[in-house]
């Protein structure tokens, strides 16, 4: 038994492993009890479905061609949803990259943008989804520009703060070698920011998705939010609850592949943290 | 004083932020060649005075020359810098490092070279890389260097433009004694082997007398303790080391100690 102090006690990697899967197990068997419990009550229970209803529903969602339009519906859903969010993010991320390193990096763009970036990323977005509407009408359009009014600014104001911190003395270096302030952009600037994009790009995914989700809720015809909203009707816990997981999977891998592509890319990146 | 022209030329330049005096009554001529050492207590202005030579901050009273004409107001390749730290590009390799200066200067609009003028350039590099003893490491990045290699690093980048002075400002002030030895030798070869004109400001008295060919003390020739602010430092001691002995080392000590304990405590 040692004797050391609690904050200096760690777990070895296979009991952190461990303990890191417990909780889940855990939820996934108070689950099956609590589900258990309720059907016994009533068979028909549509609270806590049993994993093979949500199993039976989810086979005919995702491996079974909808009888009205032939599509595999689980299928078509996610890919639209991958295709608002990944246009949205795109976008955003380019928009966030090129003002906020114009921003950060020259005076005078900052000088009258800065102030309006800031009025903007303080506009709460879902308020002004009806003028995304009316604007952009009922398609696509208008729910890739609700992820790319709600993510931009966030990404705009970080990447100008993370330019600005770049340390002054590269700057001053660089000139000392001749750089003019383009060259200084495209070669000190630029390359050091695009790791720092990447990052927040990772932590702004779960805004993206509450607005993708939104809008899709509101006026769609498919998609994951979309899909949800609809059986929510039905009280259809058999198909929310999977969606549910889905969603969640897909923004885990998301996080991770681009953590990885980041480390791949830029390790000095990481190596100076 | 010989007849040659001199290559920096200040005439009473003073240096104050508000009505914080940081520098008063700057006097001096400083010819090609010279390897110049900056000392003093800190906050002495030695630091400021790197600064203007730079371009990073202007003179606020006064004329400062380079080579005849007024200091430029921004940093440019005529003058080479080392910093303590940041000097690298932590994004690009150890050759990448030093060949993005002649980029800088051969491809305006992409900064980048490409096919047989990156060769021709990557001679030059190689060459330089060689100079500071760093060849062996060329294709690693700064993060993998110690902070002496990151250092030279930093010299075979600034040299390569051929500046007309290189500034250093506590170029070695986190390195380890042994290794600072090292950087002393090399930067001794370097400055004799191209003719180089060196401004170094160091917290370091022994290294101050040690490398320079003259050594400028900046301190307070008036101390107001109601108001430190009201005065500036000059240039109190200017000596040149050829000739300089022991008792120039003690004389300067004492003196700063003098200054120390009449500044009030910082």
């Amino acid at each position: 038994m040692s004797h050391q102090r609690l904050i200096n006690r760690k777990p070895s990697r296979a009991l952190a492993a461990f303990l890191g899967a417990l909780p889940f197990l855990m939820l996934f068997f108070v689950y099956q009890w609590g589900s258990d419990l309720r059907r016994q009550e009533n068979p028909k229970d549509k609270l806590l479905p049993a994993f093979t209803e949500i199993g039976t529903a989810m086979n005919e969602l995702a491996l079974q061609p909808s009888a009205r339009t032939g599509e595999y519906l689980f299928w078509q859903d996610t890919g639209s949803s991958l295709r608002r969010l990944s246009i949205g993010m795109g976008v955003a991320a380019a928009l966030g990259l090129v003002l906020g390193l114009a921003i950060g990096a020259l005076p005078l763009v900052g000088a009258p943008l800065s102030p309006l970036v800031t009025a903007i990323s303080l506009i709460p977005p879902m308020a002004i989804l009806p003028i995304l509407f009316i604007l952009f009408g009922l398609d696509e359009l208008s729910k890739i520009m609700l992820i790319v009014i709600g993510v931009a600014p966030i990404l705009i104001r970080d990447l100008c703060q993370r330019t600005k911190e770049l340390p002054r003395e590269q700057l001053v270096k660089a000139q000392t070698l001749g750089a003019n302030s383009w060259q200084v952009i495209v070669r000190v600037l630029l390359p050091q920011i695009t790791p720092r994009l990447l990052d927040a790009v990772r932590l702004s995914l779960g805004t993206a998705w509450l607005f993708l989700i939104a809008a899709e809720a509101i006026a769609s015809s498919d998609g994951l939010g979309y899909r949800i909203f609809l059986v929510r009707r039905y009280m259809a816990m058999d198909v929310i609850l999977p969606y549910v997981a889905w969603i969640t999977l897909l923004a885990f891998c998301t996080d991770w592949l681009l953590l990885k592509l980041n480390q791949r890319l830029y390790p000095w990146y990481y190596a100076n943290r | 004083m010989s007849l040659e022209k001199p290559l920096i030329h200040f005439r009473r330049v003073g240096k104050e932020y508000g009505s914080t005096v940081v520098l008063e009554n700057i006097n001096t001529r400083v010819k090609a060649g010279e390897f110049v050492t900056l000392v003093g207590t800190s906050g002495c202005g030695k630091s400021t005075f790197l600064k203007m030579l730079l371009g990073t901050e202007q003179p606020s009273s006064g004329s400062a020359l380079f080579d005849g004409q007024p200091l430029a107001q921004e940093p440019g390749p005529d003058r080479g810098i080392v910093f303590q730290k940041y000097s690298v590009f932590p994004h690009l390799s150890v050759r990448d490092n030093v060949l993005v200066g002649l980029e800088f200067a051969r491809s305006p609009w992409l900064g980048r070279l490409f096919g047989g003028a990156r060769q021709t350039a990557l001679a030059e590099v190689d060459h330089w890389l060689e100079a500071v003893g760093l060849t062996r490491a060329s294709h690693q990045y700064p993060h993998e260097l110690s902070g002496g290699m990151q250092q030279r690093l930093a010299i075979a980048q600034a040299l390569i433009k051929r500046p007309r002075v290189l500034l250093l400002d506590e170029p070695f002030g986190a390195l380890d004694p042994g290794i600072r030895k090292d950087m002393h030798q090399l930067l001794l070869k370097l400055w004799q082997e191209y003719q180089l004109t060196v401004f170094m400001v160091t917290h370091d008295l022994t290294e101050g007398f040690y490398l320079g060919t003259r050594l400028w003390v900046f301190d307070k020739t008036r101390h107001d303790t109601q108001a430190p602010e009201r005065f500036g430092s000059t240039i109190t001691f200017d000596l040149p080391l050829e000739k300089t002995g022991r008792s120039d080392l003690v004389a300067v000590e004492s003196s700063l100690d003098e200054s120390r304990r009449l500044a009030p405590a910082a």
